[in-house]
């Protein structure tokens, strides 16, 4: 917690400071996949409530990108009334649980909060999730009451936050919506890519339980480009088509070496872990590899992730490798601390150019180069540049490449008049993701590239309204 | 669900399921593939369709037990069910624009070339087949190739039935005796394969094999499937899963099969011993 920096004599005496989160000890953590932060208490919730100042004109909410009524909710957390508190969210968010744990708060309603600007701002995520989780906890989630039908057909393409989302608010106005969903489980990356020591899978499971009670219907194991086109979902009597399919293709970086055995992608290790559950094998019978001597390539929330699944699956040595320093690691500064405690080490300013690998083709060796910060790029970030004669070796049994990921071509491949753009992401008209086939709208990853849960569901909220309109004029 | 309606052992280790998938009944291409997942705790597992019925709604697999998985397969009667099956995935067959085809086929592999032999036949194909297993018991689908084959050879390692040696044997004798092939399918054990692309490379006779590296999601997004052809790493999932033979580098295909491999044998051990309970 940083220390104000003035602070005002009256006010010294009696403000509430920002209560900390409550966590499983590090050392005890790093030895199971249950879930990091405990969560607050209604005592400490309340305490953390009366912080807020409920503005006239809260910056909180115009930094949320689904415009959750936050100081409404504060108030209602600071007057005990938990399931009202929980009920004012859900009016125009559907994923509470998901967003007060996975949401970059520091960046979006935590940053504009004006208690930030001399002391710490409100806790609005641990607030989000504790009221969320009483919810479910206390049994009581409420079915709301729905319009009545209007007849008109919307298939939602991808379980994942964008699809969750849209597929609720579409449904709350009328609609008859499908989700199709590739994989045997809905949820998307909240599934297969967040581990359970971040988002407990129970609570996916919920959120996508309530969307089924309102009357979502969700069709798994759909491979929508290769069972259905979107043609044929037209054909069959869909209104309009909602892509959010996300950006589901990993990057590798083409160096020598990469295929051997022992490499995987950042969403291959997290989806044998989390969807597959290859942390429990052989009770599941997905296998992962357990290394002793762990890197990950990247710098990501994703990195995070897999680095510390390599911690509990019992790695030796977790490593970071990253070409730039921490000053530019795009990881959420809460999950570098989590990783830091944790154990992991960090090589920065390290790239890994080639792997060496054994007789049985597994690999055994990472040549890395050392790096320096030069001029800024495009992004802004000071460029890494190469340290010539540099390379030096380490061992390693398992690498996990986190360096991004980009569009899957099967839908854009299979859908005559979808425009895509050079990187292969789905070309929108307008911010509410309507794209340039008639009838068809899309959203999240799949059209900006690899981001957050929450902008995906900022997107899904857009095209909601953008639907509503188009089918209720067919 | 998939409900399975039968279940035929072709061989010592080798079992025919038929199950319930209508609708990917009704869009699967020859060549094509699903991945299938028997309950909630099963592991992912790509398996090429090897015929679909799409007035009975049904798919037909041939796979070797090898693993936990398959041998839990092999275990479902008819009335059983398969949870989860995801298809049709990767490229169906290139068929189209061949006088003389050869169809190559080793062990269960046969299973999976039957119904490329069948769809180019269909085309107005001359299909020369050459299908071969170690030993007369494990051979398969010897009528049903002949059926969509106008000239069938058969082969064992061990010479208990048909030529006593390998299909790429055969395949060489063809090649020497002047016969003209646009092109050739070879399907089967890895090293079959390698074999195969070896013959025909030096006569420029394009050679399209099927991979069956270990996927997960079987849609493009995890990269456990990853192969380097020419050079290049394609993802056999939604590249594939046919390939040029001539490019692709077995030796790696080989080594990522097995990465598993004493999980493998842990899983199968305590299945068989839960078995005995």
């Amino acid at each position: 917690m940083t220390e104000p920096e003035k602070t005002d004599k009256k006010e010294k005496k009696e403000r509430i400071p920002r209560q900390p989160m409550p966590e499983q000890d590090p050392r005890l953590r790093v030895t199971n996949f249950d879930e990091v932060p405990t969560g607050y208490s209604p005592e400490t919730a309340v305490l953390e409530a009366k912080r807020c100042i409920q503005c006239k004109k809260p910056g909180c909410v115009s930094g949320c990108p689904v415009d959750i009524d936050i100081p409404g909710f504060v108030r209602l957390v600071a007057d005990g009334d938990f399931l009202g508190a929980a009920r004012k969210i859900k009016e125009t968010n559907c994923l509470p649980a998901v967003c007060g744990r996975v949401c970059p708060q520091e960046d979006q309603c935590e940053k504009l909060c004006i208690l930030g600007k001399k002391w710490d701002p409100v806790a609005i995520g641990r607030l989000e999730r504790f009221v969320a989780d009483y919810e479910r906890n206390a049994g009581t989630i409420e079915i709301p009451a729905l319009p009545a039908s209007t007849d008109r057909r919307i298939a939602v393409v991808g379980a994942g936050p964008a699809g969750l989302t849209i597929a609720g608010d579409l449904v709350k106005m009328g609609h008859d919506v499908t989700i199709f969903e590739a994989l045997h489980k809905s949820g998307g990356v909240l599934i297969y890519g967040i581990p359970e020591f971040r988002l407990p899978k129970g609570i996916v499971d919920a959120e996508v339980e309530y969307l089924r009670k309102i009357g979502v219907k969700i069709v798994t194991d759909a491979a929508i480009g290769r069972l259905k086109t979107i043609d044929d979902l037209f054909a069959e009597g869909f209104h309009a088509v909602f892509l959010g399919v996300g950006a589901g293709a990993p990057v590798f970086m083409n160096i020598p070496g990469e295929n051997f055995s022992g490499i995987y992608s950042a969403n291959e290790y997290l989806t044998r872990s989390n969807l597959m559950k290859a942390y429990r094998f052989p009770e599941y019978d997905t296998p992962i590899a357990k290394g002793k001597n762990v890197a990950v390539i990247g710098g990501g929330n994703v990195a995070m992730d897999s680095v510390r699944t390599a911690l509990r699956l019992g790695a030796e040595n977790a490593t970071i490798i990253y070409r730039r320093t921490k000053n530019e690691m795009p990881a959420r500064a809460e999950e570098v601390h989590h990783a830091e405690q944790e154990g992991v080490q960090f090589k920065f300013l390290t790239n890994p150019i080639e792997y060496i690998g054994d007789e049985k083709g597994w690999v055994r060796q990472m040549i890395c180069q050392r790096m320096e910060l030069g001029e800024p790029d495009e992004s802004g970030r000071r460029r890494p540049v190469v340290i010539k004669g540099s390379e030096y070796a380490v061992d390693v049994d398992t690498v996990v490449v986190s360096v991004g990921t980009m569009a899957n071509p099967v839908i854009p491949m299979t859908t005559p008049g979808l425009d895509t753009n050079r990187w292969g992401y789905i070309v929108t008209k307008d911010e509410t993701g309507e794209t340039t086939r008639k009838g068809v709208w899309a959203g999240g990853d799949i059209v900006t590239g690899s981001a957050t849960v929450i902008l995906a569901m900022g997107a899904g909220r857009k095209a909601a309204r953008a639907i509503h309109d188009y089918v209720m004029s067919l | 669900m998939h409900r399975i309606t039968e279940k035929i052992v072709l061989s010592e280790n080798i079992v025919k399921t038929v199950f319930e998938a209508p609708e990917i009944a009704k869009k699967r291409k020859a060549g094509q593939f699903v991945i299938l997942m028997i309950d909630d705790k099963g592991e992912r597992i790509p398996l090429t369709i090897v015929d679909s019925d799409p007035v009975k709604g049904t798919l037909t697999i041939i796979y070797q037990v090898v693993g936990k998985t398959t041998d839990q397969l092999a275990q479902l009667e008819p009335g059983d069910v398969i949870q989860h099956v995801l298809g049709p995935l990767g490229h169906p067959t290139e068929i189209d624009g061949f006088k003389t085809a050869v169809c190559v086929g080793g062990g269960v592999g046969i299973g999976v070339l039957y119904p490329i032999a069948k769809a180019l036949k269909e085309k107005g194909t001359r299909v020369i087949s050459i299908i071969g297993a170690r030993t007369k018991k494990m051979l398969i689908l010897e009528d049903e190739t002949r059926g969509a084959s106008d000239e069938l050879h058969v082969t064992t390692d061990d010479g208990s039935y048909g030529f006593h040696g390998f299909v790429s044997d055969v395949l060489r004798d063809l090649i020497a005796a002047g016969t003209k092939i646009d092109r050739v399918f070879a399907i089967g054990p890895v090293p079959m394969m390698r074999v195969v692309a070896n013959v025909t490379r030096p006569h420029h006779i394009k050679t399209l094999v099927s991979l069956n590296p270990i996927m997960v999601d079987g849609t493009g997004m995890c990269g456990a499937c990853r192969v380097t052809v020419g050079g290049k790493t394609k993802f056999t999932c939604v590249d594939g899963p046919e390939f040029d033979g001539h490019e692709v580098d077995f030796g790696l295909l080989m080594s990522r099969l097995r990465m598993y491999v004493d999980q493998e044998q842990e899983a199968k051990e305590r299945c068989r011993c839960g078995k005995n309970d």
